[in-house]
């Protein structure tokens, strides 16, 4: 075989990755296009602050998963960041290098990889009936914070890593302490990329609908407290898709669910963003 | 005068290697000490021992004694944050924090419990006086330090270390990254902190130890080859090996 000229190849591996990406583009667009255009023309007040009416009628609104979702959401967060965080910051900067530390690493890897409806059933046999949670807002997060965590602690002990040591040792030979640089110099550097890593677990949160079945339950009522059954987003279009006629409610919810990820990204982006000023500031 | 710093036989091991070897060597308080010698000599591990900065080094071991005004910072019972507090550092690549310069400066005094803005305000012009800088950020203390040239961001990480009120300052290759007109207000800058304070300074550069330094040391392969006072060492080296490297016959 000739072997293309230097200029050939670039020409045509620039060609190829505009391609991919216009590609990649236009089908994220197709997707959310889709469902916008069908979904918001069903959207009305009455249909946001409605409970579903249950059964296989598909009739009402979308209120009760609404708020079982933010519900869920926040619980979730509350467990999950300060775990994932913590363990991200014993990894990177207080772990010795030992098989100890190398079976947390392989495990953390293991779990990463394992179908969440496994994490579903694990959640359902332990909170749900050992821990005596019944079908409930915690359970549900609590098998989230499950299948999530790896993730978390992987992504935030990644951006940790990246801080470059000088700043390190900048920090400790001003006499800072070890908690002082990790507090004033690591975390605020690190902070865009454990965001990064938070986001993507709340995308992860409102995707989830097979392992929530199993641990919140399918109640479509109104969740009182975080010990109520409820219906996620995600899961009642599951629902109204497999077994009422109401695709285009189905629809209207994806849509719903959409905005809700984009509104819950912009909030976190923006109390990141803040809190960085705030570390930064030194005070 | 009894020494600031003495070592006293360091033996230092990067799990194996050996990189110091019963290295002895009293530094004289308010003189600049420079060290010399070809790259892997062992002057940078030599220099990082004296703020204990080598012990976030895993598989890392030292044998040995270093005495600041006659403790021996390795004690057991000695914090070794205190010690980095009386012992600052300057580093090879100028690091400033991705702070603002004035957050650069308060950053030492800031973690050591100073919170009073008055006070915290004069600690900086103080510094940012004292490293010679003040008249040029003077007017925009609040942009980030990262925005600074080369030569800039390297005397306010000599301000930052000025404001935590050390006693020795090291310096590891300081002017390694700079250009020769920032390399010439670096030395002129040591020349005034030396009333205050007292400098040890690892060198690549033969020209800038013989310019600035009162005691050199010479190292080779993790020993201390000779060290004597700097127009001694320059003009009449006792040692064949520290004549052969500094009229450059290898290095």
């Amino acid at each position: 075989m000739t072997s293309l000229s230097p200029k050939l190849t670039q020409k045509l591996a620039w060609g190829f990755a505009w391609v991919v990406g216009i590609i990649t583009v236009l089908v994220l667009l197709f997707i959310i296009g889709y469902v916008l255009t069908k979904g918001l023309s069903v959207i009305s007040p009455v249909f946001l602050f409605t409970e579903p009416e249950g059964g296989l009628s598909g009739k009402g609104g979308i209120s009760s998963c609404i708020v079982a979702t933010l519900w869920l959401i926040a619980i979730t967060m509350a467990i999950l960041n300060p775990l994932g965080i913590g363990a991200a910051i014993y990894l990177a900067e207080y772990a010795p290098d030992n098989r100890f530390t190398h079976l947390i690493r392989y495990s953390v890897e293991l779990l990463a990889g394992v179908p969440s409806i496994l994490f579903g059933l694990f959640g359902f046999a332990v909170f749900v009936l050992a821990l005596h949670f019944n079908y409930s807002i915690l359970a549900g997060a609590l098998t989230l914070v499950c299948l999530l965590l790896p993730f978390l602690v992987r992504s935030a002990e990644e951006a940790m890593r990246a801080v470059p040591q000088s700043q390190r040792e900048a920090a400790l030979a001003l006499g800072a302490t070890k908690w002082q640089t990790v507090a004033h110099v690591i975390m605020p550097a690190a902070l865009p990329g454990i965001v990064t890593g938070v986001i993507l677990c709340i995308g992860g949160i409102v995707a989830e609908s097979a392992c929530l079945y199993v641990t919140m339950g399918g109640s479509a009522r109104m969740p009182t407290s975080f010990l109520s059954e409820g219906r996620t987003l995600a899961v009642h279009v599951f629902y109204l898709a497999m077994e009422t006629n109401a695709l285009d409610k189905a629809l209207a919810t994806g849509a719903v669910l959409i905005i809700l990820i984009l509104i819950v990204n912009f909030i976190t982006r923006w109390l990141s963003q803040r809190l960085q000023a705030k570390m930064r500031g030194g005070t | 005068m009894d020494p600031k710093i003495q070592t006293k036989e360091l033996n230092f091991y990067y799990g194996k290697l050996q990189a110091l070897k019963g290295v002895t060597l009293d530094i004289k308080e308010h003189q600049i000490t420079a060290l010399i010698g070809p790259s892997g000599c062992g002057k940078t591990t030599f220099l990082r021992l004296l703020n204990r900065m080598n012990d976030i080094i895993p598989k890392a071991r030292l044998e040995g004694e270093v005495l600041l005004d006659g403790q021996n910072i390795y004690d057991p019972q000695v914090d070794v944050v205190e010690v980095r507090r009386r012992v600052g550092m300057v580093f090879q690549q100028p690091n400033p924090f991705p702070k603002s310069i004035y957050d650069n400066v308060a950053f030492g005094p800031r973690m050591l419990g100073l919170n009073c803005r008055v006070r915290l305000d004069e600690v900086v012009e103080k510094s940012l006086r004292a490293a010679a800088l003040w008249d040029e950020v003077k007017d925009d203390l609040r942009k980030s330090g990262l925005t600074l040239s080369g030569g800039q961001q390297q005397r306010l990480c000599i301000a930052r270390v000025l404001a935590v009120e050390p006693e020795v300052i090291l310096m590891d290759e300081p002017c390694s990254a700079l250009d020769p007109l920032s390399t010439l207000k670096i030395e002129e800058l040591m020349q005034e902190l030396k009333k205050n304070y007292t400098i040890v300074i690892v060198t690549h550069n033969m020209q800038q130890a013989a310019r600035t330094s009162d005691w050199t040391g010479f190292f080779l392969v993790g020993e201390l080859v000779e060290y004597n006072k700097t127009s001694e060492i320059f003009s009449r080296p006792k040692d064949k090996r520290t004549e052969d490297y500094i009229t450059g016959r290898f290095g």
